[in-house]
């Protein structure tokens, strides 16, 4: 991401954002781009209208329409209240609205957030997921994230990268069905299970006990689902089912996989 | 180019948005006060001069330009909004160049403001304004000289204080190039390499221009000098933005 700002400069190879590579024209990519950096840095003796401001002066607004763009990336998140204060006065989740509000002053094409939600309350969480799925339907919006449930929440294409390297690049759906929990059916009962019966039924990879008493999961073999055996298999026997659950996949257990470097 | 001012209006908006500017400028016109009149001998004197107002600058800047240069980008890396402004669409230039003026401008300022100097003197007898006017002229440049060292410095240095002190460090030795105890040190030297050595002290070239001499030789080694130290500036920016 700092490479695709500009910041820093690749080691090797290159990327262009719209047709403008990121070496030779950085100043025209950078018009692209915008650019919440990791904790949102702004500047804290500003105000924040200042701020505002002098990123709308930096990107090239004047007068009228300076104040016009202002007012409309303060409107898109919510940031009326506070444009008289100055920026490190502000609790964390305003401070990353302002940082959110200075990237998309200028109506960028291409916008790369950097943890966008990281170290935010629930509220605010939802907020800015519910902001950056508004800005995707006109935009490419690109999110790094350590929050696995974020993926699920907004993406549609997720890429893994581990030391430099790609190591998945597919949508989220994709990614949880190289989980082995991918179709997978955690059932909880009052009796205990026939697990042996369990995993005779076609399709079944495996069954794994779990701590709760009298809960198993049921693993499908890839590309299986496995669900309506099960189904029969509880009417069939009456085993009292309080719980039932059809997995779509650990995108946590995927990314430890990958990230470690087994084969899945 | 067209964004420049737009860096320096918020760089000096932000030296006027904390205490520091006002600290500064009270810090900056009591010592040149101070050492005007009780160690420079101002009324003792006799003459109708600003001699012993100028020849303190020299040593007076050492210890507060540093200060004003320190934070330029030292304060950046340290907050992170380094990475907010080097992914803005504005050239390296641009940045260097900009914080630079700006804190050039705010030491303008404080220069300015000890005209009541300008103005004692003028009552008290008939100065020659336009040595006056050739030493404001001087000690301003000389007060972009340092500031263009300590804003090399501060790119160098994550942290203020060490920033500061390198910068102390460095203008020192651009002053004290031209003084004896320096000069002397080289005797074994042929006569260039310390003519060439004395002619790189702040010291030298200040005195003759605050002594209404304005020769373009000196405007030219300020200018040299400031523009050498803003190169040198962009480049550690470059280098040491990621560190």
């Amino acid at each position: 991401m700092k490479m695709l700002t500009g910041f820093l400069a690749p080691s090797s190879g290159t990327a262009s954002i719209l047709g403008h590579d990121i070496q030779s024209q950085t100043l025209q990519a950078q018009r692209q781009i915008g650019y919440l950096p990791e904790g949102a840095p702004c500047y804290g003796d500003m105000t924040v209208r200042g701020f505002l401001e002098f990123i709308a002066e930096v990107r090239g607004f004047r007068g009228a329409d300076k104040r016009q763009r202002v007012e409309a990336a303060v409107a898109q998140v919510e940031l009326e209240k506070v444009l008289g204060q100055s920026i490190e006065t502000l609790s964390k989740g305003f401070k990353r609205r302002v940082g959110l509000a200075q990237a998309i002053l200028h109506d960028p094409k291409v916008l790369i957030l950097d943890e966008p939600t990281d170290g935010l309350d629930p509220n605010q969480k939802h907020q800015v997921r519910q902001l950056i799925q508004g800005l995707a339907h006109d935009k490419i919006v690109i999110i790094s994230t350590h929050i696995l449930e974020e993926v699920t929440a907004v993406c549609t294409r997720a890429v893994v990268i581990a030391g430099g390297k790609l190591v998945a690049d597919g949508t989220p759906l994709e990614l949880e069905s190289r989980s082995k929990y991918h179709q997978a059916v955690t059932l909880v009962s009052d009796n205990p299970l026939d697990d042996i019966a369990l995993a005779a039924l076609p399709g079944v990879a495996g069954v794994e006990l779990n701590e709760r008493e009298n809960s198993l999961t049921v693993l499908a073999q890839p590309g299986q689902v496995i669900f309506p055996q099960i189904n029969a298999l509880i009417s069939q026997r009456g085993w009292v089912v309080t719980e039932l659950d059809v997995e779509r996949g650990r995108l946590d257990e995927v990314f430890r996989t990958l990230t470690r470097g087994e084969a899945l | 180019m067209s964004q420049l001012p737009v860096i320096f209006k918020r760089e000096l908006a932000s030296y006027f948005a904390t205490p520091l500017a006002y600290v500064f400028i009270v810090i900056f016109l009591v010592l040149s006060g101070v050492f005007t009149f009780y160690l420079g001998g101002f009324y003792e004197r006799g003459q109708a001069d600003l001699t012993p107002f100028f020849s303190f600058h020299t040593w007076l800047y050492l210890f507060l330009v540093p200060a004003i240069a320190m934070r330029l980008w030292a304060e950046e890396r340290k907050s992170g909004s380094i990475e907010l402004l080097m992914t803005l669409p504005i050239t390296r230039f641009e940045a260097v160049t900009g914080k630079f003026l700006a804190a050039w401008v705010f030491a303008g300022i404080a220069l300015l403001l000890t005209f009541p100097m300008v103005v004692t003197v003028n009552y008290l007898g008939e100065p020659d304004n336009g040595v006056i006017a050739a030493a404001y002229l001087g000690s301003w440049l000389l007060a972009g000289a340092f500031l263009a060292i300590g804003s090399c410095m501060s790119a160098l240095a994550k942290n203020q204080v060490i920033a500061f002190i390198l910068s102390v460090a460095v203008c020192f030795l651009f002053i004290v190039s031209g003084l004896p105890m320096v000069l002397d040190a080289f005797a074994w030297a042929p006569q260039w390499l310390i003519d060439a050595v004395a002619s790189l002290s702040f010291l030298i070239r200040f005195d003759s221009i605050s002594k209404g001499v304005i020769d373009l030789r000196d405007l030219l080694y300020f200018v040299t000098l400031i523009v050498a130290w803003l190169a040198a500036t962009a480049v550690v920016v470059d280098l040491k933005k990621a560190a």
